[in-house]
């Protein structure tokens, strides 16, 4: 094993134990509650980089995902009159295939359009979905919303330590899935379609079926963390669920911490949750958070505009082999993989 | 034998016929030529025949199959490779990712295959070693220059073992040295059994290289036969030189 891999295996294990001492070492809801909504970033920013950042298809409707997830699984919730409790947990993994079920029929007509088009479909998609959502009223309770069981069990500092596991496991599935994914031909076949289409196309990647695969497992993966986030919250309003606020949010982690890279998303959504819960803290009455918000990602965007892990590794090759050449273009490739699996 | 038979192939974009019943057959383990002057729709039958553009009549078999309605990615599959007039790498992958972009994959199999490349990554730098560009396997192909990305190109269509491929003006914009090395590859590649039909606007390298040409004029095929045969056809001068 090199020294680089070691560490790397190191620092994952220290960041894992880490994790998962959260709700001990700070077991206060305030920060645990800060914990739920950080982890859940961290699983659909990476879930929408699989899409997004492989791909380069730039979905900002990914909420509907998120919100026909968290109405599946409280529909269905309610409908099979499930006890409050952990037992709700397993109907997440069906929210998932409801997302990815709802994500071949949007993907089937969205992808066959690209770039500025394809982002303008994907929100007309999600706004159709809300307007639904809101119309639908025998179905999702309309405006009113869905009100789902709340563990009365759960009480005081335990309450929030249960949904920061569920989002911790659901944040760890995405990562596993994005960098499995990442190593594979399929990946390999996603970035070929990021960097040229036709030319992919030429060489004999099947992209229709490669991209409405991708849309399918980040949708599932968007789908279930949208279920634990209906669970935790245990009300379901169109307008919260299906929220371009959230579609956004996680494209913009993405675009901050690195578009198509493995740690990227995870970084981008650390700094950004807890600093717009701050933030929505002190100035939420204002709405002035909003503004702070954009201000850092503008500054961000201008000082590094490829986001920071690319900017940082970049920068770390240049002092290293002390060039002074300007910066490449970011190897998202699979390289890693090729020399991982070189014989 | 034929390996391409083209009959009667028909494409219109709005009023304009870009091909008029073009008929051509590509004989197994040649390499033919197909020139004309700019606008002759040459491109557009690369179009055609590899599913890029859909045509409006006639029909391409492949091996006697017939192949008009699939898809590029079919296509490939079945053994045609086609390069472009610009040469088309992926810019943020290496060298060598380029190489392993064309490989077969099917299904579910692409998606479970974590990081197995074996024997595909072998058969990639022997083909990068072939081409005399295995030093910049590990470089990105957006930090390659022209000659390079176009050998890049010619080397990574090969790693399916297409059986016949098309080369979309393999000359242009290279310098007489490099024109020759992708002379070379074409032939040596030709002598291992593949068949080439390639669009060129370089007479001397298509007379050089070519075993026949076949001449386009307004879509139509106004001549074929040998490349000295093509040369002296009153209907190709007049062609070319707009008498």
């Amino acid at each position: 094993m090199s020294r680089t891999v070691g560490l790397k295996a190191l620092g994952l294990a220290m960041l894992g134990v880490v994790a998962l001492l959260v709700p001990v070492i700070a077991p206060d809801p305030a920060t645990t509650n800060v914990a739920v909504f950080t982890m859940m970033y961290i699983g659909l920013a990476t879930a929408w980089n699989i899409m997004g950042g492989y791909t380069g298809y730039i979905s900002l409707g990914h909420a509907a995902f998120f919100g026909f997830g968290a109405y599946s699984f409280g529909l269905l919730l309610n409908h099979l009159g499930m006890a409050p409790g952990y037992g709700p947990f397993f109907l997440v993994p069906l929210a998932g295939v409801f997302a990815a079920l709802l994500a071949v029929g949007i993907g089937w007509v969205a992808l066959r359009t690209r770039a500025a088009t394809f982002v303008i479909v994907t929100i007309a998609f999600m706004f159709m979905l809300q307007l639904l959502a809101e119309n639908l009223v025998k179905v999702t309770g309309g405006g009113a919303g869905l009100s789902l069981p709340y563990p009365h069990d759960w009480g005081g500092d335990f309450f929030n330590t249960p949904y920061y596991y569920a989002m911790l496991a659901l944040a760890v599935l995405a990562l596993v899935v994005s960098w499995w994914i990442r190593r594979s031909k399929f990946g390999l076949g996603l970035l070929a379609i990021r960097d040229d289409e036709d030319k992919a196309l030429a060489v004999g990647v099947p992209t229709r079926a490669f991209k409405l695969t991708a849309f399918m497992i980040s949708a599932a993966l968007v789908g279930m963390i949208g279920a634990v986030y209906g669970y935790y919250v245990t009300f379901i309003y169109p307008q919260f669920v299906i929220d371009p606020l959230i579609g956004i949010s996680m494209v913009l982690m993405v675009f901050l911490g690195g578009l198509g890279t493995l740690s990227g998303p995870v970084l981008g959504a650390l700094l950004l949750e807890p600093a717009q819960l701050q933030f929505a803290y002190h100035f939420g009455a204002s709405r002035l958070y909003l503004v702070l918000y954009s201000a850092i990602f503008l500054v961000v965007i201008l000082l590094m505009p490829r986001g920071i892990v690319p900017s940082v590794v970049d920068l770390w090759h240049r002092r290293r082999s002390g060039s002074a050449a300007g910066p490449t273009p970011p190897a998202h490739g699979a390289g890693n993989a090729i020399k991982a699996a070189s014989p | 034998m034929s390996l391409l038979e083209i009959s009667n192939l028909s494409k219109r974009f709005g009023g304009v016929v870009a091909v008029d019943s073009c008929s051509l057959s590509v004989p197994a383990g040649s390499v033919t030529g197909l020139i004309g002057p700019n606008g002759s729709g040459k491109t557009t039958v690369f179009n055609l025949v590899t599913g890029f553009l859909p045509r409006d009549g006639g029909d391409v078999r492949f091996k006697s199959r017939s192949i008009a309605d699939l898809g590029p990615d079919r296509i490939y599959g079945l053994g045609i490779g086609r390069t472009f007039q610009l040469a088309r790498i992926f810019p943020r992958l290496t060298a060598l990712e380029n190489m392993l972009v064309p490989v077969r994959r099917a299904g579910l199999r692409a998606l479970l295959s974590h990081g197995q490349w074996g024997h595909e990554k072998a058969r990639a730098m022997e083909m990068l070693e072939f081409m005399d560009i295995s030093r910049v396997a590990g470089t990105l192909g957006g930090a390659l220059s022209y000659g390079q990305r176009k050998l890049l190109e010619l080397a990574a269509v090969m790693m399916a073992r297409p059986e016949l491929v098309l080369l979309d003006e393999p000359a242009g914009g290279v310098n007489p040295a490099l024109l020759e090395r992708i002379a070379q590859h074409i032939r040596q590649l030709n002598g291992q059994g593949v068949t080439f039909l390639l669009v060129e606007h370089n007479m001397n390298f298509v007379m050089n290289l070519c075993h026949q040409v076949v001449v386009l004029h307004q879509g139509r095929v106004i001549a074929a036969g040998s490349p000295a045969a093509v040369r002296e056809n009153p209907a190709v001068l007049d062609a070319y030189l707009g008498a």
